[in-house]
């Protein structure tokens, strides 16, 4: 097991109370494998990796019944250890919006170098010479280390930032919407390049893969999450959750969303919105949203558990899947619990 | 004949060199063609779907229609008018007819106006006056866009959830009951959970209040789902028009299959083939001769393809494309 979450909790006290961004999420990332993270706005898939890569603001209270990278606990580490360790050597980070990531009074190719150096003991030489193989390898010509980020299209960027979490070798890449405001042309070679880097390197290298566009995750994914108001709702291998998904949040989810090989399919949307991440919720976050909630699904809290083998769900009704399935595609379904709230 | 007829449509930007370029180098000013030769034209009551990259020429295009920029070449008709040639009078009413859904809901509503104010904004910018006329179609308008305007009447943005703003948008843009209205992304800022509701919303109310759409937005998903013709631009040209259901599912222009193919299916056991497209959109500053697409094209280059222009050609019934192919 490369990466293993259980019970990860992220919570920020405010002046109006305890913001609950992540709750109680467990996964885990295994070698070689592709995990995909979908979740919508708000949905506390951006405090997930900030507390992962440590850049969560020291008022968050951070807690895990475990967090290991290699069996290696995480939250037992300090800073330092963590930098040296672990940072950039064994996962590295591909932020949101690479447009505002890099330095734009410094050489694209400089920066790769000064983080090679701030991380190995490669001598400058090596690490510029290391900065331009890579800068080839995500496709981007080996000259164009000299240049300045202005002088980079948004998409070469992206290709520069991915370049440079590749820089030392990591096993994990965490990537957090890594082609959300790219055109689809840019967005393709994009995703095209990374599949060709993950078979190229020797090393296996895994990626936990952050986005809202469930068809990105759906082409990329060896396995899907499903987060909901700093929830796991569901996780399983990508070809189970997107044919038999558990879940009334993923059942829905899947309505939701168009497809250019479907466009006479009649698209449903969720009524409501997300909850307040203030305060307590005992039961189901999503309950008042859900179509099949029931009275207990408000105040019994749905404990994440195993459905089908290697298949996760956070739902107290699973027994009722069949009927969930079979009513989910319809509009009036859906109408029906916009009526009940 | 269509509502709106846009005929060879120019919007030109000059980029003007610094002084110093000018007098050393003798530099000439450079020219961005934003649109280039757009001819379109759309039926009363049907939704026209325009997609496109970054630079394409989109927003442009819309803003020539709404008047927000004018035209370096060209013209547009609207119901066989000239919107060029309008006088005062017929420009007001042509602002009324046509309106425009914006796409960001979080920056296009002013903070500090309650919905009712929001909404009844237009209807006062008109001189529509009487205040229980304002009210009784404040009231009507955002109960269509799905509002309960008891409950909604006085909050401002800053209450409201990204798809509540959006109904927001929408209300105020069909409050003074357009006859053309353009949604330029109006659902790419909102969350996939509530974006079905809104193009449910833009569609019924097409129906239900007869008003003509120009749906513009770079996610051909989108577009596949709500449009009923696409037109697809490429750096300030159309590249392929027809029906939608013509347009996805045997795209004649080599662009327009890349396109096509580079969208990401929802499926994972679905295979997608991949397009084969080199280099980067460039910008369209003085673009050589040709067929704007050319260098990046993947079907070998035939001589004219680079000298020729190629003219928006009616390939099968209906279906209209700019390729030296066809």
């Amino acid at each position: 097991m490369l990466l293993d979450i259980n019970n990860l909790k992220a919570h920020y006290q405010t002046e109006t109370g305890m913001v609950k961004a992540v709750d109680g999420v467990s996964f885990s990332i295994g070698e070689d494998e592709v995990f995909g993270l979908a979740g919508e706005s708000g949905c506390g898939k951006s405090t997930l990796i900030r507390t992962l890569m440590r850049l969560i603001p020291d008022s968050a209270r951070v807690s895990a019944d475990r967090l290991a990278f290699r069996g290696q606990d995480l939250l037992a580490m300090s800073d330092k250890q963590y930098r040296e360790k672990i940072l950039w050597t064994e996962i590295s980070l591909v932020p949101q919006s690479a447009m505002n990531s890099l330095n734009p009074v410094h050489r694209v190719g400089d920066q790769i170098v000064e983080a090679i150096l701030a991380h190995s003991k490669m001598s400058r030489r090596e690490a510029a010479e290391r900065a331009v193989s890579l800068f080839e390898g995500v496709g981007l010509q080996s000259g164009l280390t000299r240049s300045y980020p202005h002088e980079f299209s948004g998409g070469m960027r992206q290709r520069a930032m991915i370049a440079m979490s590749l820089a030392l070798d990591p096993s994990l890449i965490v990537m957090d919407e890594p082609t959300t405001g790219l055109d689809v042309l840019v967005q393709e070679r994009i995703l095209r390049k990374l599949a060709e880097i993950r078979k190229q390197v020797k090393k296996p290298k895994s990626i936990l893969l952050i986005t809202h566009d469930i068809s990105v995750i759906a082409e990329m994914s060896n396995r899907i999450g499903i987060m909901y108001a700093g929830r796991l709702m569901e996780s399983a291998p990508s070809l189970e959750l997107f044919n038999a998904p558990f879940h009334p949040y993923t059942l829905g989810l899947k309505n939701a969303f168009p497809s250019i090989k479907a466009p006479d399919r009649q698209l449903i949307s969720i009524p409501g919105s997300p909850p307040n991440l203030i305060g307590d919720i005992p039961g189901c976050m999503f309950a008042k949203r859900c179509p099949f909630a029931i009275s207990d699904c408000s105040h019994v809290f749905p404990e994440f558990k195993e459905v089908a083998p290697g298949h996760f769900a956070a739902c107290i009704r699973t027994d009722h899947v069949d009927e969930f399935r079979q009513q989910a595609g319809d509009k009036r379904t859906w109408e029906s619990s916009k009526s009940k709230n | 004949m269509g509502i709106l007829e846009v005929e060879k449509l120019r919007k030109h930007f000059y980029l003007n060199p610094g002084f110093l370029s000018r007098v050393v180098s003798k530099k000439k000013p450079s020219v961005i063609k934003a649109v280039d030769g757009v001819s379109f034209g759309i039926e009363a009551g049907e939704i026209l779907g325009i997609a496109g990259e970054s630079g394409c020429g989109k927003s442009t295009t819309c803003s020539l229609i709404t008047k927000l920029l004018e035209p370096t070449a060209g013209a547009i008709r609207y119901k066989g008018q000239d919107i060029s040639q309008l006088g005062k009078k017929d420009l007001k009413a042509y602002r009324q007819q046509v309106q425009i859904i914006f796409q960001d809901p979080y920056e296009s509503l002013n903070p500090r106006f309650t919905t009712f104010d929001l909404v009844a904004e237009p209807l006062r910018a008109m001189g529509i006056a009487g205040k229980r006329e304002i009210q009784e179609k404040v009231f009507s308008t955002l109960e269509l866009a799905g509002l309960k305007p008891e409950e909604y009447q006085n909050r401002y943005p800053h209450q409201l959830s990204g798809g509540e703003r959006q109904r927001v948008g929408i209300a105020s843009a069909l409050v003074l009951g357009p006859e053309l209205v353009i949604a330029d992304e109006p659902v790419s800022m909102l969350d996939v959970s509530i974006r079905a509701g809104i193009l449910d919303l833009i569609r019924d109310l097409s129906v239900r209040l007869r008003f003509t759409c120009i749906f513009v937005s770079h996610d051909l998903s989108i577009l596949s789902n709500i449009s009923e013709r696409l037109m697809i631009m490429y750096l300030g040209k159309v590249m392929e028009l027809g029906t939608t259901r013509d347009v996805i599912a045997e795209p004649l222009h080599p662009y327009a299959q890349a396109l096509i193919s580079a969208v990401p299916i929802p499926d994972p056991s679905y295979k997608r083939p991949r397009p084969n497209i080199k280099g980067e959109v460039s910008q369209p500053i003085d673009p050589p001769p040709g067929c704007r697409f050319h260098s990046r094209c993947p079907q070998g280059i035939m001589e004219e393809c680079g000298t020729v222009d190629p003219p928006l050609n009616e390939a099968k019934p209906g279906h209209f494309v700019a390729c030296h192919l066809y």
